[in-house]
Order: C-alpha cells, then sequence, then structure tokens
C-alpha cells in the first residue's frame, strides 16, 4: 500500500509497539487503533536498546521483550494482521542489519515485504549511513521515512531529502503549556525547513489529545505522529489488570479523538495533495 | 562534516537529535587539537594535577623468572589510581571551551564517574553521573567518592540497572540539554567522535612510554601489552607505537572461560558485528553472559578501532579468564610490591605467557590502575581476612 497516499486527508498516525504487553494483546490494541481511524500504523519492532525513545516507549518496549518478541515472531504478528492500512516498521538499524545469513539489510527487508510491511522508520541510521536499506527498499518497493529533528540543518537534511519516501516525520518539542499559539509556532517552524520536500509532513510532538492534533494540522502539517499517549493507555490497563477489551475500546475511543482532531484541523487548502 | 571511521567499524549511529551535538563536538575537538593554547592547559593539569609523566618500571623479578625484559608503564600512579584521568581532563577541558557548564557522565564500577567528579570539582563544572541502580549498591565506596567530589549520582532504574542503561540514560540527557551540556564518555566507544577523541587523549601514555622505554631498555620492546575492555588504555599505549616494528596484544576478559558462556571477550571469541551504541563493532554473541571478574572490563561490546586492528592483523587479541587474572595480580603484588587493579592483572597474565612461550625477549605493559578497588574480593578469593 502506498504510504503518502493515506496523507490524502490530514493522518493520524499511532505508534505502538509490538507484543506490549504481550502477543494476543497487542494485536487487538493495533486492531483498535485501526478502527480508531489510524490512516497508517507504525509497529515498533522492540529493540533492547532504544536510545531513541522517552522512558514512556523504553518501558513498552521492556514490556514486550519480557513477552518474548522478536523479528520471527513480529514478522508472524504482522501477517496475522488485516487493518486495512499501511504498516511502517520501526526499529533500530542493527535489528535489520543482523537479520538473516547474508550481511547488511537486504533480507530483512525481503522478509518484511513478504509479510506486509509498507515501509521503514530506523531512528539511529543517519542518512550518510543509509544507501544500503535505501537500495534493499527500492527493490522490495518500500518506503523509507526519515525523522527531522528541530537541530536538523545543512548537510543532513540535503541527505535525507534524498533518501527519504512515503512521508517525512518531523520530530519537534512541544513547549511545556501545549497552548494553540505555542504549538502553531513550533510547528510552523519546523515545518519551514522542508515546505519544499515533496512528500506529506508528518508531526509528532508529544501529541496527546485531540486539540494539540486540530493544532498542528491547523499549523501546515499532514500527519500527526501519537506514541505515547497511546502507549500510556496500554500500559495503566496492564498495571490496573484490566480485560484487554478494555483497553481497546480505550485506545479506539482515544483514536477517534485524535483523528477528529487532525479532521477538524484541516483548512479548506484548494491544490492540497 | 564526515564521520571518522575504521575501515568498515565505527560510524555514527544515533537518533537524529544527537547528531547535531555530536557534529558540534567533533568540530570542537578538532579546533582544539590544534590550538598550542589547549595543549599548554591540557599538558600543564597532566603534570601539576595529574602527576604525569608516570614511569617506566622495569619488574626485574619477573623479568628473571621469565627469561624477558617486562616492563610496567605506571599508569596507576596518576592521580585517582587510574589512567582514566587522561581523558576526563582532555574531555573536561574542552568542555570549558565549547562554553559548556555541565558534564555527564555513565558509570558502571565508578572509577569512570570518579574521574569525571573529580574533573567537574576542578573546573568547576556541575557534574552528573549516571549509574544503574545494581552498580550503585555494589560500589557504594564510588557513590561515596563522587557525592564527596560535588557531583551528583543518578541511580538509573531501568531494564538491568547496569552500565548499558546508565548510557541510555546520559544520551537522553544530552538530547535534553545539549546546549549547557557535555557528555564524558569513558572509554573509546560509542558513535564518532568519542572513539578518536579518547585515543587522542590517552595517547599521551604511549608517547611517554616509547621514550621512557628506549632509556631504560636502549630499544624499542618487541611487544605492547594491555587489557581491553571498551580499550582506551590499549589504544591510550599503542598508539604512538603504531609505525614501529612492535606487536600489539590486547588481553580480553575471558570470564569463566570462551567456552563456559559468561565471558566478555568479543574480539577472541565472537564473530558477531553489530550495531551497538552508535557505533558498528564485534559483540559477543548472543548466548553469551556479559561477565568478568574484573568491573572495568565487562563491556559485552568493544572500541570500533580494536575491531579494525584485529581485522587488519595489526593487533592479536587474547581472552584471559578470571583465574589467570587473578593468579597475575597476586604474583605481581608478591614479586614487585605492587599491587595492580584487576583489569590490567589481564595484561600481566597475557605477558607472562608471551614471556614464557618465549614469543617475545622484551614486552611493554601497561599497568593501568591500582588495585585498592579491587580489596574486597582479593581478600575472599585468597584468604586474606583473620576470621575466615
Amino acid at each position: 500500500m502506498s504510504l503518502d497516499a493515506a496523507f490524502d486527508e490530514p493522518a493520524f498516525v499511532p505508534y505502538l509497539a509490538v507484543g506490549d504487553p504481550g502477543y494476543d494483546a497487542s494485536l487487538r490494541y493495533v486492531e483498535a487503533v485501526a478502527e480508531g481511524g489510524a490512516d497508517v500504523v507504525e509497529l515498533g519492532l522492540p529493540f533492547s536498546e532504544p536510545i531513541a525513545e522517552g522512558s514512556t516507549i523504553q518501558s513498552a518496549i521492556v514490556r514486550a521483550l519480557e513477552a518474548g518478541m522478536t523479528p520471527d515472531r513480529y514478522f508472524e504478528f504482522v501477517s496475522e494482521l488485516d487493518v486495512g492500512v499501511p504498516l511502517v516498521c520501526m526499529t533500530y538499524y542493527n535489528l535489520v542489519y543482523q537479520y538473516g545469513d547474508e550481511a547488511g539489510p537486504r533480507p530483512f527487508v525481503e522478509r518484511a515485504a513478504e509479510v506486509g510491511v509498507d515501509g521503514f522508520v530506523i531512528p539511529d541510521l543517519p542518512a550518510e549511513e543509509a544507501g544500503p536499506l535505501r537500495a534493499a527498499c527500492d527493490a522490495f518497493g518500500l518506503d523509507l521515512v526519515f525523522i527531522v529533528a528541530p537541530t536538523t540543518e545543512g548537510e543532513r537534511l540535503d541527505r535525507m531529502r534524498e533518501f527519504v519516501s512515503g512521508y517525512v516525520y518531523v520530530q519537534a518539542r512541544l513547549g511545556t503549556t501545549g497552548a494553540r499559539e505555542e504549538v502553531s509556532e513550533y510547528t510552523e517552524r519546523s515545518l519551514a525547513r522542508i515546505a519544499d520536500w515533496d512528500v506529506p509532513k508528518a508531526v509528532g510532538f508529544g501529541i496527546k489529545t485531540g486539540g494539540h492534533a486540530e493544532r498542528i494540522v491547523s499549523a501546515g502539517a499532514d500527519g500527526v505522529i501519537v506514541g505515547s499517549a497511546l502507549v500510556d493507555i496500554v500500559a495503566d490497563g496492564h498495571e490496573n489488570g484490566d480485560p484487554t477489551g478494555a483497553v481497546a475500546d480505550r485506545l479506539e475511543q482515544k483514536a477517534r479523538e485524535l483523528k477528529q482532531g487532525a479532521l477538524d484541523g484541516a483548512p479548506p487548502r484548494p491544490g492540497r495533495r | 562534516m564526515a564521520t571518522e571511521r575504521f575501515d568498515e567499524f565505527g560510524g555514527r549511529h544515533v537518533p537524529e537529535p544527537l547528531e547535531e551535538p555530536l557534529e558540534e563536538l567533533a568540530a570542537g575537538f578538532e579546533a582544539a587539537i590544534e590550538s598550542e593554547e589547549f595543549w599548554a592547559e591540557f599538558e600543564h593539569l597532566l603534570e601539576h594535577y595529574g602527576g604525569r609523566p608516570t614511569p617506566v618500571f622495569r619488574a626485574d623479578t619477573l623479568s628473571e623468572r621469565y627469561d624477558a625484559d617486562i616492563y610496567l608503564k605506571h599508569e596507576d600512579l596518576l592521580h585517582g589510581g587510574a589512567h582514566k584521568l587522561n581523558n576526563t581532563l582532555g574531555q573536561g577541558l574542552l568542555a570549558k571551551r565549547a562554553g559548556k557548564n555541565r558534564l555527564i557522565a555513565e558509570t558502571g564500577a565508578g572509577q569512570h564517574g570518579t574521574a569525571t567528579a573529580m574533573v567537574g570539582a576542578l573546573l568547576d563544572l556541575d557534574t552528573t553521573v549516571y549509574m544503574g541502580r545494581q552498580d550503585i549498591q555494589r560500589q557504594e565506596m564510588n557513590v561515596f567518592r563522587m557525592r564527596l567530589l560535588g557531583a551528583e549520582v543518578q541511580a538509573v532504574t531501568r531494564g538491568n540497572e547496569g552500565l548499558a542503561e546508565a548510557v541510555d540514560a546520559a544520551l537522553e540527557d544530552l538530547v535534553a540539554n545539549t546546549e549547557q551540556t557535555h557528555y564524558l564518555v569513558g572509554s573509546a566507544v560509542g558513535p564518532d567522535p568519542f572513539p578518536r577523541m579518547v585515543r587522542e587523549f590517552q595517547s599521551v601514555i604511549g608517547r611517554e612510554a616509547r621514550e621512557q622505554i628506549q632509556e631504560l631498555h636502549g630499544d624499542l620492546p618487541e611487544a605492547c601489552v594491555a587489557c581491553v575492555g571498551g580499550g582506551s588504555n590499549s589504544l591510550g599505549l599503542f598508539t604512538a607505537f603504531r609505525d614501529d616494528d612492535v606487536a600489539f596484544y590486547g588481553a580480553e576478559p575471558g570470564g569463566k572461560g570462551v567456552d563456559s558462556g559468561r565471558h566478555s571477550a568479543p574480539l577472541s571469541a565472537s564473530d558477531e558485528v553489530e550495531i551497538f551504541q552508535g557505533m558498528r563493532t564485534k559483540v559477543i554473541d548472543e548466548d553469551t553472559e556479559n561477565h568478568s571478574v574484573s568491573a572495568g572490563l565487562d563491556y559485552p561490546s568493544v572500541g570500533p578501532e580494536h575491531a579494525a586492528m584485529q581485522a587488519s592483523g595489526r593487533a592479536e587479541y587474547h581472552a584471559v579468564t578470571d583465574e589467570e587474572a587473578m593468579a597475575a595480580f597476586r604474583e605481581l603484588s608478591e614479586s614487585e610490591g605492587i599491587i595492580p587493579a584487576f583489569e590490567p592483572s589481564h595484561a600481566i597474565a597475557l605477558a607472562l605467557e608471551l614471556a614464557e612461550s618465549g614469543e617475545h625477549d622484551s614486552l611493554l605493559v601497561n599497568l593501568c590502575g591500582r588495585g585498592d578497588k579491587d580489596m574486597r574480593t582479593a581478600a575472599e578469593q585468597f584468604d586474606l581476612t583473620p576470621s575466615s
């Protein structure tokens, strides 16, 4: 499935760690966020040294690893999913590089393509090192998403632009209050540097509510990426021993709120991609 | 700016928010090592604060016993009791030059954390040391030292509560506080520019030793021997001899033996190459439990320059077991009146083996730290307490 087509209207892109807190519950949770309106789902493949993540996602990864998640289980999981939206594998380059008999990313990409992954986000892969993975993605028709941080500029920005496809993940830091003006200002500033890129721009800010999603889209984003707010629901449910169905309902409800927020933020923009 | 690599090893595999601070650090480092003013200050502190130069000593009893000239580079006499200060002073000055007012560091056993806290106190930089909660309980004395030196010791409670998690916590702190913070990495590991920067600051060891041994021995040694955990003291010794006809030997922590599944010897006992903590390098294989009697060597990976030196054949790496290291620890103590740390005891053991086999007639060993910190374990191992 094509990733950029998922951004035809303001997109909601949830992230969940696969296997958190267990395989079967995790399947239900991914289905729930898709049911709630996800346009793309980022499926985290747990890695033991997740240096790019905050503590919420790190804890999710630990829960998933403790429950036995591995790359092969992950691929089985993805092949079992039937959610009707594109799937992006978010993981660390070590797992990609190490998979299979042959050195390099090709065996991992091939297997991912077989089970229905549509693209990758690899937070610790600098664009400078991304040539082999880009080539493997091209060979199997997959997209490669890059993360643009508030500090990404110059040569690194140019290299990402050369390699990116699907969408670009714009990472910025939400100020302390989350107030309307502040969100707009941060979003606009983050998007300004990549305004002329021809891929959709999805923004992740530590978005927690439909209101945040609305503001970010109205400030010019093509979509919102939400991880921690959803993982928090999984974590709370796990800690309280809530039934899987109840947690799934909460996730679906949160997803609806975020998707609606994104839609509400859409300004009437003629000629929008 | 290009990332420096060691053949196919090394690189800078980090999340995008860390790229900018690392590029800035690389630029600051490159400018500093071209600056006479920087070197003047660094060398002044190494001499007057650190106590450099440290001597090279011929171990006469061992030399006679093993029928070879065995020399020891006395890094255990550096202020703080180990080679760690060379690096923390260099990076501390670099942080000052960059206008940072805060140091952060990871520590396992607490040695690097202590050397960082010393420099933080000396240079008036706020210092936070991340340490796994398990390690804090095991290494109480170093926690007291760091606190006395004015550093804040942050307990890391995630995951296995060890060194790897402490690194993660420090990296997150760096991302959040880039402007004012320098991350003072403790060994020649991690993403570029750390491996080459730590090597540069440690290479004073070999520069001194190369002159000293020629004076004492009348020639270069046939071999240099050092222990390798992350690999900073060994690179510190080897680098000055790189273009000489001198063999390099790294002593890796072989733990309970490389066939026991409990060791920390990625070079001599594993074929796995991974991307680990920002670098491409060798790691112990999946089924191996990371273990060494020496808290300063039980790192599941190794600096990328060592992986490259092994691949090119410039250096050889041998696993030395806990037991062999403990025997060398005792032998050096008894024969020369020098109590080494467990880390260089691995290097001593390897050097004695090389001498005994007749492989080399003259060897220079980096005695990278003193053994005070290891006395509790030694007392248990050798029944040194009167009550036992």
